[in-house]
């Protein structure tokens, strides 16, 4: 058994992370697991962070990296909104981060996802991945878990979904990744963003829908002579 | 109404007894003794106008513009010593251009007035600087619609909807007082500012 797991090694986060429009704001789902090589170093972590009243940011990639660019942030657009005398907007904070992004290009490694509503454009999502790109996007997935979404998304997403559709979509879109990806794991947190404020959910991980191929959890060997048969997927 | 303040009006850095900064007093009377600048913020947009002076017949017209744009969205009108009036539309810009830079939008004009008032007051804290001798009109337009600003030597600005400055100013804001100017669109308000 190879116990040389590198628990020294920087901490990643393998993630999925997504963010969604719909109908009136936006919502933003991630997984939760931080990884150190092949070791789990947090199951839990919460990779959906605050940067202004009405604006988060989903992080992936590197966790030292993406924390410290959605702090310096934080505290530009904190001095932003006393000196606007108003909430800043989206773009505003997608911007200060995509220059962060960009300009220390060789020394980041981050994929982040800007998600928020404001006044004047309402809910809006930006990406922006690894060398610093900015852009708008009516949803963006991101992460090592996102390369099993884009089909996914291809066939579920839609224009002007509910607030329910939306954060429905997003649940099922992290927990499909997290069956496939062994970088995503653990729960799913979501947060939806409207003109009312800023809602936080969690889904815990045992509690997410079991897809195809996925084994349900055995107390007794004997449990397994009357299991039924697992149900196909439904899209 | 001149109040000779001997002695106490010598630097930007002397206050007098009765608590008045003489030199910026001073820097205002520059204002008031150059010719007239108009601005009214009409329901769709600001129009701004400027008493044309003829210093030579010789002079090529056009060349001693005193309306100067900032940014796509702005401009300043300025009255007073035209080349400190020049200074400041050129702070203004790299001010305008800079924010657009690290926030990628246009810059508020609140924002943008804020900015030039303060660089108008930075030059009467130093004894080594003068104030500015120039009033400015800044006229601009952003997400909550058309603004308009006014900031003077002693570096404070108020939001506006119709201000004048110069020879004529008291004149010019009776004018002023009477046109409804939520009514009116910049069109007609170009009119009402070309007779007066």
């Amino acid at each position: 058994m190879d116990l040389d797991m590198n628990v020294n090694a920087p901490h990643s986060m393998g993630t999925t992370i997504i963010g969604v429009t719909y109908n009136g704001g936006v919502v933003l789902g991630a997984d939760s697991r931080t990884s150190t090589g092949m070791y789990v170093a947090n199951r839990a972590s919460d990779k959906i962070t605050q940067l202004t009243d009405n604006v988060n940011v989903c992080r992936s990639g590197s966790a030292a990296d993406s924390q410290i660019v959605s702090d310096y942030v934080r505290y530009f657009l904190h001095q932003h909104t006393i000196q606007l005398g108003q909430p800043a907007t989206v773009k505003v904070a997608a911007n200060l981060i995509r220059l962060l992004s960009y300009n220390n290009k060789n020394m980041l490694q981050t994929g982040l996802i800007v998600g928020g509503w404001d006044k004047y454009e309402g809910g809006k999502i930006y990406g922006i991945p690894l060398g610093g790109t900015l852009i708008e996007q009516p949803f963006a997935i991101g992460g090592s878990g996102s390369s099993y979404l884009y089909g996914f998304f291809d066939q579920a997403w839609k224009e002007g979904m509910t607030k329910e559709e939306a954060e429905q979509l997003v649940v099922k879109a992290v927990s499909l990744a997290i069956a496939r990806d062994g970088a995503s794991g653990g729960v799913v947190r979501t947060v939806v963003i409207n003109s009312d404020g800023v809602t936080r959910n969690f889904y815990p991980g045992d509690k997410l829908q079991l897809w195809h191929d996925e084994l349900e959890p055995q107390h007794s060997l004997l449990d397994i002579l009357n299991a039924p048969s697992p149900e196909p997927m439904n899209i | 109404m001149s109040s000779i303040g001997t002695g106490y009006d010598l630097s930007v850095t002397t206050f007098s007894p009765d608590g008045r900064v003489f030199q910026i007093e001073y820097a205002s009377k520059a204002v008031d003794n150059s010719g007239t600048v108009i601005g009214i913020k009409c329901k769709d947009g600001i129009v701004m106008g400027v008493e044309k002076l003829i210093a030579s017949k010789m002079m090529l017209p056009g060349s001693n513009r005193r309306i100067l744009s900032v940014h796509r969205h702005s401009g300043m009108a300025v009255a007073g010593l035209a080349a400190d009036g020049r200074q400041i539309v050129a702070r203004a810009k790299s001010e305008a251009t800079s924010y657009q830079s690290v926030y990628g939008e246009p810059i508020p004009v609140k924002e943008l007035a804020e900015r030039v008032a303060s660089y108008v007051h930075l030059c009467t804290l130093y004894w080594w600087l003068r104030p500015f001798g120039c009033g400015v009109i800044l006229g601009g337009y952003d997400r909550d619609g058309p603004q308009l600003y006014m900031v003077e030597p002693s570096g404070i600005s108020y939001r506006y909807f119709g201000a004048a400055v110069g020879k004529g100013k008291q004149a010019a804001k009776t004018e002023i007082e009477k046109l409804k100017l939520s009514e009116m669109t910049c069109r007609e308000g170009v009119i009402e500012v070309a007779k007066m």
